[in-house]
């Protein structure tokens, strides 16, 4: 088990909050460059290498150049203007605007869905329910329902096969795919009460209750949580420093 | 720990959702320690029953109850831990992602310190033997192995009163003869009282001292000694359904094997890149009911939705001869959806899953329509009148019962005569009724020249229509599917 991975399951959520808040207050380049570069040297340290950020991020690396390319073409314009044509002003300000964004999507982005991806849901709930102390019966309802995914992709092969062998594999995709959308429901409600009825039959729902696995919050914890603020504090200062730091909404 | 005591007192119980009571009167008395069998037709409420001594029947916007039932003088619903209830789908009583997770639930729920739980789940799996890692996860296990994990998970609650709802129901022969053992040894240490619910009475006759016999709407038809209530009502309990020792049932047939109309050759099928089962050969021929066997997790439903059509194999083939493939191809699946209807018709193991209209009517007259029969009508009607179904024509599917729903779902693939019928465990958790229906319509179907081929556990399906059998074993998957 990597250190990363026994880390508490909400104090990453925690970090990622007090990190991201300061960082949203700006759109400049130099802080998201510098918390970025300082986050890929942590990782490194840490060993968690380039296959794993990617492995876990790579919805944002597709999702950060399209902001970045509407933020290019749309952008409020200033200073020279490069390409025109309808509503597409490709401007100064509209480059340096991309590319703010794009590295500020990636400076968020990045530590927070390495640190949260992959959080194994049954260390969350215990988190969530010790730690956080949300109540029992939400958190294991939900952790409970995350098994029934497995069964319900089985089903949803069933179904689709007995389309096909019913004759109505040839056409109507859009109805067909509706049908099947309406059974798996049906198997949804009727497995999920089943469930309830099993939990319920283990005296599940009134009261307290115990917990086998402790969940705690360790140093490890508090670490990540100083180090996620140090970060933000550190690379809003270097902008302000050299005097790029532009506050959201200001000119 | 002892045994409860359980005392019913003129109780009975009417859904919300119907009119009439689905159980009315009912008293009995069970001391403490006794091994009772519930028994009662289809509907005679065994289930309900059960469900109101583990106290989970819910208030009073579920239904209407009369009477009163005690666990040790308290009333059901008051009582935490002290009755257990393990349900008939082996997947219901999964209820965490990992072994020792799901054992240490109940024991969380009845405020055991943690020390205390991790000692009792340690014991509880040891009692049921489940020699696993307690972080394997639940997701790999077998049927037979999930009832027992269930049965770990509520024996760890160290429960007076163990309550079973048809456990073995679902299950193959080994695996119905591991959770019967484990039950009779772990029942017998512990002086825990036992009640099962089994339409299968012979599964557990060797465990059981007594039987409580119900009847639909009403109360207790007979209590009493086990051999004395079968002597005095298995005849009549057997025309009812229920699967009494000694009563076998017999078909009148005589293989006829003609044709080959499908052969499979060299197939390996499986789930992603992971092979479940390879090298299968297999001759399908007309007028021959054709059994597949073989333990959970040995690729017999993959297999036989690849020789439907369904799904490619992986490797190797699956041919239709010519006469019978149409123009398109000779790889059923080549063919069309359409192509399939009227030569190879499957029966999923779940009903529901293959109905895709409002009511039984439109669900039979599917099939005929996609495939243009002319009399389509007549065809629908001819089989609503066979399957006694004609009453319950304009309900939908999902509303019906078990049996009703099986025999509809091998009526909509008849309805468009296939040459070939494919059936993933027609007779799972039938009861004797609706199995003789099944089995007498498989015969009729093979005696006329189709083919039947049929993945099936059970005993007395293969010797009445096992005409030939392909027996399959697990393999050890390769590739990272073991966590």
């Amino acid at each position: 088990m990597k250190w990363v991975d026994r880390l508490n399951p909400v104090m990453p959520f925690f970090a990622a909050m007090l990190y991201s808040i300061p960082m949203l207050t700006s759109i400049d380049i130099v802080s998201a460059s510098v918390a970025l570069a300082i986050w890929l040297l942590l990782f490194f340290c840490a060993g968690i290498g380039p296959r794993t950020i990617v492995r876990r991020t790579w919805p944002l690396l597709v999702a950060a150049p399209v902001s970045g390319i509407s933020m290019l073409l749309y952008a409020k314009p200033g200073g020279e203007t490069y390409f025109t044509w309808w509503l597409i002003n490709i401007t100064d300000n509209s480059i340096e605007l991309s590319s703010a964004i794009v590295v500020r999507v990636l400076a968020i982005g990045i530590p927070t869905l390495v640190a949260l991806v992959g959080v194994d849901p049954t260390r969350l709930a215990d988190a969530l329910a010790q730690v956080v102390r949300l109540p029992s019966r939400f958190v294991l309802g939900a952790l409970a329902g995350t098994r029934l995914f497995s069964v319900l992709a089985d089903d949803w092969r069933s179904l689709s096969g007995a389309r096909r062998a019913r004759g109505l594999g040839d056409h109507g995709v859009a109805r067909r795919w509706f049908t099947m959308a309406f059974a798996l429901l049906v198997a949804a409600i009727r497995r999920g009460s089943l469930l309830a009825t099993a939990m319920e039959a283990r005296a599940f729902g009134a009261g307290d209750r115990t917990w086998a696995r402790p969940s705690t919050v360790s140093w490890r914890d508090w670490t990540v949580v100083v180090l996620a603020l140090g970060v933000a504090a550190f690379a809003i200062g270097v902008a302000v420093a050299t005097g790029t730091y532009r506050l959201v909404g200001s000119q | 720990m002892t045994g409860a005591r359980i005392v019913a007192e003129g109780w009975g119980w009417r859904h919300a959702s119907r009119r009439s009571p689905a159980l009315r009167g009912v008293d009995f008395t069970i001391e403490a320690g006794e091994r009772v069998l519930l028994l009662g037709p289809s509907g005679a409420g065994k289930s309900t029953l059960l469900a109101a001594m583990a106290g989970v029947l819910g208030g009073a916007d579920e239904g209407d109850e009369s009477g009163r039932i005690t666990v040790d003088g308290t009333p059901a619903s008051e009582l935490r831990g002290r009755a257990s209830l393990v349900l008939q789908d082996p997947q219901a009583n999964t209820i965490l992602s990992r072994i020792g997770d799901d054992v240490a639930f109940g024991c969380e729920n009845l405020r055991i310190p943690r020390e205390e739980i991790w000692r009792r789940v340690d014991s509880a799996l040891g009692a049921v033997g489940l020699q696993y890692p307690l972080g394997r996860s639940t997701t790999q296990l077998s049927g037979g192995e999930r009832q027992r994990l269930a049965l770990a998970g509520v024996l760890a609650m160290q429960p007076g009163l163990l309550l079973l709802d048809e456990p073995t129901a679902n299950l193959d022969p080994d695996g119905i003869t591991e959770v019967r053992e484990t039950v009779d040894r772990t029942v017998a240490t512990t002086g825990t009282t036992l009640i099962v619910v089994e339409h299968r009475v012979d599964a557990w006759y060797d465990v059981i001292d007594r039987i409580i016999v119900l009847e639909p709407g009403g109360g207790v038809l007979a209590d009493g000694a086990k051999e004395t209530v079968i002597a005095q009502h298995g005849d009549a309990l057997a025309a009812r359904g229920v699967w009494i020792p000694g009563h076998p049932i017999s078909l009148d047939r005589a293989p006829n094997p003609g044709d080959v109309l499908l052969q499979a050759s060299e197939v390996a099928v499986g789930f992603g890149d992971t092979v479940v089962q390879q090298g299968v050969d297999l001759s399908v021929r007309a007028g021959e009911s054709l059994v597949v066997t073989g333990e959970n997790g040995a690729g017999k439903t993959t297999f036989v939705r690849a020789l439907a059509g369904l799904t490619p194999p992986m490797t190797g083939s699956v041919t239709a001869e010519r006469g019978f493939a149409p123009t398109r191809s000779p790889h059923p699946y080549r063919w069309r959806s359409r192509d399939l209807l009227t030569r190879i018709g499957t029966v999923f193991q779940q009903p529901e899953h293959q109905f895709v209209s409002a009511s039984v009517r439109e669900e039979l007259a599917v099939g005929p329509r996609v495939a243009k029969l002319r009399n389509a009508d007549a065809v629908v009607d001819r089989l609503l009148e066979s399957l006694r179904l004609t009453h319950l024509a304009e309900a939908h599917p999902f509303t019906l019962s078990g049996g009703e729903q099986r025999r509809l779902s091998v009526a909509t693939v008849l309805a468009t005569a296939p040459k070939v019928l494919v059936l993933d465990e027609p007779t799972f958790g039938q009861d004797r009724t609706t199995w003789r229906e099944l089995a007498l319509m498989i015969a009729e179907h093979v005696e006329s020249g189709g083919a039947a081929v049929s993945v099936t556990h059970d005993e007395q399906f293969i010797r009445l229509l096992g005409d030939a059998r392909l027996h399959l074993t697990k393999r050890v998957p390769h590739g990272g599917m073991l966590r």
